[in-house]
C-alpha cells in the first residue's frame, strides 16, 4: 500500500490542495436533441472523495458516465467539450476505451454482480485484460481485492458461490473488490448505496474513506449527509448545470449560491 | 329452419333484455341508485333465461335425434328386413337415407323400402319442427320465467357473473377434455396394438416393414414391428436439423439483441419471423426439388453415393425453418438479461464479444436451453418436409447421404390411403404417435420448467 497522502483530512478542516487527475472543460452532453448537461468545467483532485449532488435528472449521473465514456453504449448521446485525465484527452480518436476503462472504474447504483461466482466476479478483469497469469497469481490477486473491499473475511470460505448469493451490501462490496481489481485510478461510484439498508451503507463509506488513500473516487448521491460524510470536495449540480463546486465544508456550512443554500436546507429537490 | 330457428332466438333474446332492463328501471321509477345491479345486468339475466334452455333444448336434441330416428326407422322396416345380417341391415338403412336425401344408392329401392324412406324423411321433418318448437317455448318459458324474478332488490349482477364463469369453466374443460380424449384413444389405440406385437420388439426390434400379409401364403409381407431404425432416423434428421439451427439462430439472436442498430432490427426481426411463417410443404418442395438434388449433385461430385431422398436434404431444410424459432426465443432470452450486467461488464473494459460471451450468455444460458428444446421438439414433430425429402425406407444408418425415415413420416403411410383399422399395421401409427407424444411432451415440460427458473432468477 501507498503512504496516505492526507490522512487528517477531516470535516471542518479545509484540506489541503491535491494535484488534479481529471480536468473537465466545457463538457455539454446531449440525448438527441435535448441538452442534459450544459457547459461544465470542473477538476478531481488527486485521492480525493468528490461528491456530485443535485436534485433527480440533473446531470450528475450523466457526467459521471462521461469520465470512464459510458454514455458510448447509448446510440443517441453526444458529448462536446473535452475530459483530460492526466494530461490526455480521454475523447480523443486515439484513446483505447477498453483501456481508459480498465484505469477508470465505475461502481452501480444497484449491485450487480455477474452470474459466475464470487471468485470468478473478481478475477473477472484482471482476467480480460491480461494482467494475470496462472492460478496462484489470480488467487492473490482476489484475495487481495476483496480485503480492500472489506469482503474477504466474510466470503473467503465460499468463493466459489455464485456471487448472487450474497447480501446487498456483500454485493456491492463485490463489485467494488471486482472494480479495484484491475487497478484502477479512479473509481466512478453512482449511488452505490441507494439500494442498501443503513448498516451495509455505513461499511460502503467506511470503505470509500479506506480506499481514498489509493483511489481517486467520484460519487454520486442523492444523500446530503452522505455527501458530507465521505466527501473532500462537492459538486452541486440542477438541471444540467454546474451550479457550485467546492470544498465540501464550505458547500454545506456557507453556500455561495443561493440554489445550494435552497437545496441543502430541503426547500427543493 | 335452423336459421330461422336462430333468427328467432337472437329476437327472443333481444327482446328479454331489453324487457328485462324495462322492468327493473320501471320498479323503481326510472331511477338507477336504488336498484342492486345496473340494469344491463337485468336485461342480460333475462335474455340468459331465454337463451340457455333453448341451448339445452338443441343440444340434447343434437346429442339423441340419431339414435332415436334409428330406432324407429329400424322399427318401421319390414320383418324380413329386419331378420338380415348386421352388415347387410346397415347396408339396407344406409340406402334408404340415401334415397331420403336425394343420393345415390347401391341398388333400386323395393316399393316397401320406398315407403319406409318416406317415412324416414317425414320423421326427421317433423323432429326438426319438433324441436324448434320446443326450443321456441323454452324460450319464451325462460323468458316468463326470468322476467318474474326481476325486482328493484333482486341480485341480477351476481347471477349474471356466475353464468359468466361457468360459461368460462365449459370453455377451457372442452380445450382440456379435447386434449385428454385424443391422448386416451392414443393409448387405448396403442394397447390394442401391443396386445398384437409385443412393446419390446416395437421399442427394440431392428426391422421395419410394417406390411402384413393378408393371405397366409403371401410372400414378402413380414411385418415386422422394430422401431429403432424410425427412431435412429427421426434422431439423425433432428441433429443435423438443430446442427443447422441452433448456431445459425443464435448467432443472429446475439447479433440482433447485441450489435444490430435499433432501425436494423426493426427490419430484420420481422423479416426473420416470415421464415416462421413459410408453410411447411413449402419448406418440403425446397427440400426435395432443390437442395436434395443439390446435395445429391455436390455429393458425385466427391464421389460419395447420394441418394436422392437423403437425410442430410431433409435435415438442413428443417434446420432452416426452425431458425427463426431459437432466434426469436433467444433474441428475447438475451434481451431480458439486464443492462446492469452488460453496463457492469462494459466499466471493467470489457469488449462487445468479451461481455457476451462471459456475462450475456451464461445469464441467458437457461432461457436459450428452453428454446432449444422447444426448438427440438418441433423437430421431432415436424412431418412435411420430412415426408418430401427423407423418403420411406427405414434404413438404419449412420450415413446422412441415405434415405432414412421418420416417425412421423411412417405415421402418415400407415394411415392414409384405404386401410383396414384393426390391423397391427394401422395400430402401428397409434403407437409411434404415443412415443412422439411422450417425447415432445416430456422436452416441453423440461423446456418450460427450465425457462420457467429463469424467469424467477431476474424478474
Amino acid at each position: 500500500m501507498t503512504a496516505m497522502p492526507d490522512q487528517d483530512v477531516e470535516m471542518g478542516r479545509a484540506p489541503a490542495p491535491m494535484p488534479n487527475k481529471i480536468r473537465t472543460q466545457h463538457v455539454s452532453v446531449y440525448y438527441g436533441d435535448k441538452c442534459a448537461i450544459k457547459d461544465v468545467s470542473l477538476d478531481i483532485e488527486s485521492n480525493r472523495v468528490t461528491a456530485f449532488i443535485g436534485p433527480s435528472g440533473c446531470g450528475k449521473s450523466t457526467f459521471l458516465r462521461c469520465i470512464n465514456r459510458m454514455n458510448d453504449t447509448i446510440d443517441i448521446c453526444r458529448v462536446d467539450g473535452s475530459i483530460v485525465l492526466d494530461g490526455t484527452d480521454i475523447y480523443d480518436s486515439k484513446i483505447d476505451v477498453v483501456q481508459l476503462r480498465a484505469r477508470v472504474g465505475m461502481v452501480f447504483q444497484k449491485p450487480n454482480p455477474f452470474p459466475k461466482s464470487i471468485y470468478d466476479n473478481v478475477a473477472y478483469g484482471p482476467r480480460i485484460h491480461g494482467l494475470v497469469s496462472g492460478r496462484g497469481e489470480t488467487d492473490d490477486v482476489v484475495e487481495a481485492s476483496l480485503n480492500r473491499a472489506g469482503l474477504w473475511d466474510e466470503v473467503k470460505d465460499r468463493l466459489q458461490d455464485p456471487g448472487t448469493s450474497l447480501s446487498g451490501g456483500q454485493q456491492q462490496r463485490l463489485c467494488i473488490a471486482r472494480a479495484i481489481a484491475v487497478q484502477p485510478e479512479v473509481i466512478l461510484m453512482d449511488e452505490p448505496c441507494s439500494a442498501l439498508d443503513p448498516i451495509a451503507t455505513a461499511r460502503i463509506e467506511e470503505l470509500i474513506d479506506e480506499l481514498r488513500a489509493n483511489y481517486t473516487i467520484i460519487i454520486v448521491t442523492h444523500s446530503m449527509q452522505q455527501a458530507a460524510r465521505v466527501s473532500q470536495r462537492t459538486a452541486f449540480f440542477h438541471l444540467g448545470d454546474l451550479i457550485e463546486f467546492g470544498d465540501t465544508e464550505q458547500v454545506f456550512t456557507n453556500p455561495i449560491e443561493q440554489k445550494t443554500q435552497d437545496y441543502i436546507t430541503g426547500r427543493f429537490g | 329452419m335452423t336459421t330461422l330457428l336462430i333468427v328467432v332466438l337472437l329476437g327472443l333474446s333481444a327482446i328479454a333484455f331489453q324487457t328485462g332492463r324495462k322492468k327493473a328501471l320501471r320498479a323503481t321509477a326510472g331511477n338507477i341508485a336504488p336498484l342492486h345491479s345496473l340494469p344491463t345486468y337485468y336485461g342480460t339475466y333475462v335474455a340468459l333465461w331465454v337463451g340457455i334452455p333453448s341451448l339445452i333444448v338443441i343440444g340434447l336434441w343434437l346429442a339423441f335425434e340419431p339414435q332415436i330416428i334409428n330406432a324407429l326407422l329400424l322399427a318401421a322396416l319390414p320383418g324380413d328386413v329386419r331378420g338380415l345380417s348386421p352388415a347387410e341391415l346397415g347396408l339396407q338403412i344406409n340406402d334408404i337415407k340415401n334415397h331420403a336425401a336425394g343420393g345415390i344408392t347401391s341398388s333400386e329401392l323395393s316399393p316397401r323400402l320406398q315407403e319406409v324412406a318416406d317415412y324416414y324423411l317425414g320423421l326427421r321433418q317433423n323432429g326438426l319442427l319438433g324441436m324448434t318448437i320446443v326450443a321456441v317455448a323454452a324460450g319464451v318459458g325462460g323468458l316468463a320465467v326470468g322476467w318474474r324474478h326481476v325486482t328493484s332488490t333482486f341480485r341480477a349482477r351476481n347471477h349474471v357473473e356466475r353464468t359468466i364463469r361457468v360459461v368460462l369453466i365449459i370453455a377451457s374443460s372442452i380445450a382440456i377434455l379435447t386434449t385428454v380424449g385424443i391422448v386416451l384413444s392414443l393409448l387405448f389405440e396403442s394397447i390394442r396394438f401391443f396386445a398384437q406385437v409385443s412393446p419390446i420388439e416395437f421399442l427394440f426390434g431392428l426391422q421395419w416393414s410394417p406390411q402384413t400379409a393378408l393371405r397366409a401364403d403371401q410372400v414378402g409381407q413380414s411385418g415386422a414391428f422394430g422401431a429403432v431404425p424410425i427412431f435412429a432416423g427421426t434422431l439423425m434428421i433432428t441433429i443435423i436439423a438443430m446442427a443447422i439451427a441452433v448456431p445459425i439462430g443464435l448467432f443472429s439472436a446475439i447479433y440482433m439483441a447485441e450489435y444490430a442498430s435499433s432501425q436494423f432490427r426493426s427490419v430484420i426481426k420481422p423479416v426473420l419471423e416470415v421464415l416462421a411463417g413459410i408453410p411447411t410443404v413449402v419448406y418440403g418442395f425446397f427440400a426435395a426439388l432443390t437442395v436434395a438434388p443439390a446435395i445429391r449433385g455436390f455429393g458425385e461430385g466427391l464421389g460419395l453415393s447420394v441418394a436422392s431422398e437423403s437425410a442430410l436434404a431433409a435435415g438442413l431444410v428443417m434446420g432452416i425453418m426452425i431458425i427463426p424459432f431459437v432466434s426469436s426465443l433467444s433474441d428475447d432470452v438475451i434481451n431480458a438479461v439486464p443492462q446492469s450486467l452488460r453496463d457492469g461488464s462494459y466499466a471493467m473494459g470489457a469488449t462487445k464479444s468479451e461481455t457476451v460471451r462471459q456475462v450475456i450468455l451464461p445469464a441467458a444460458l437457461p432461457g436459450i436451453v428452453g428454446s432449444v428444446l422447444l426448438a427440438v421438439s418441433r423437430a421431432i414433430g415436424e412431418t412435411m418436409i420430412v415426408v418430401m425429402a427423407a423418403g420411406l425406407s427405414a434404413n438404419l444408418t449412420a450415413n446422412p447421404f441415405e434415405a432414412v425415415t421418420t416417425v412421423t413420416v411412417q405415421i402418415v403411410t400407415l394411415l392414409t390411403g384405404d386401410q383396414e383399422f384393426d390391423s397391427a399395421k394401422t395400430l402401428a401409427a397409434f403407437a409411434l404417435g404415443l412415443v412422439l407424444f411422450i417425447i415432445t411432451l416430456g422436452l416441453n415440460v423440461v423446456a418450460l420448467r427450465v425457462v420457467r427458473r429463469y424467469r424467477e432468477k431476474y424478474d
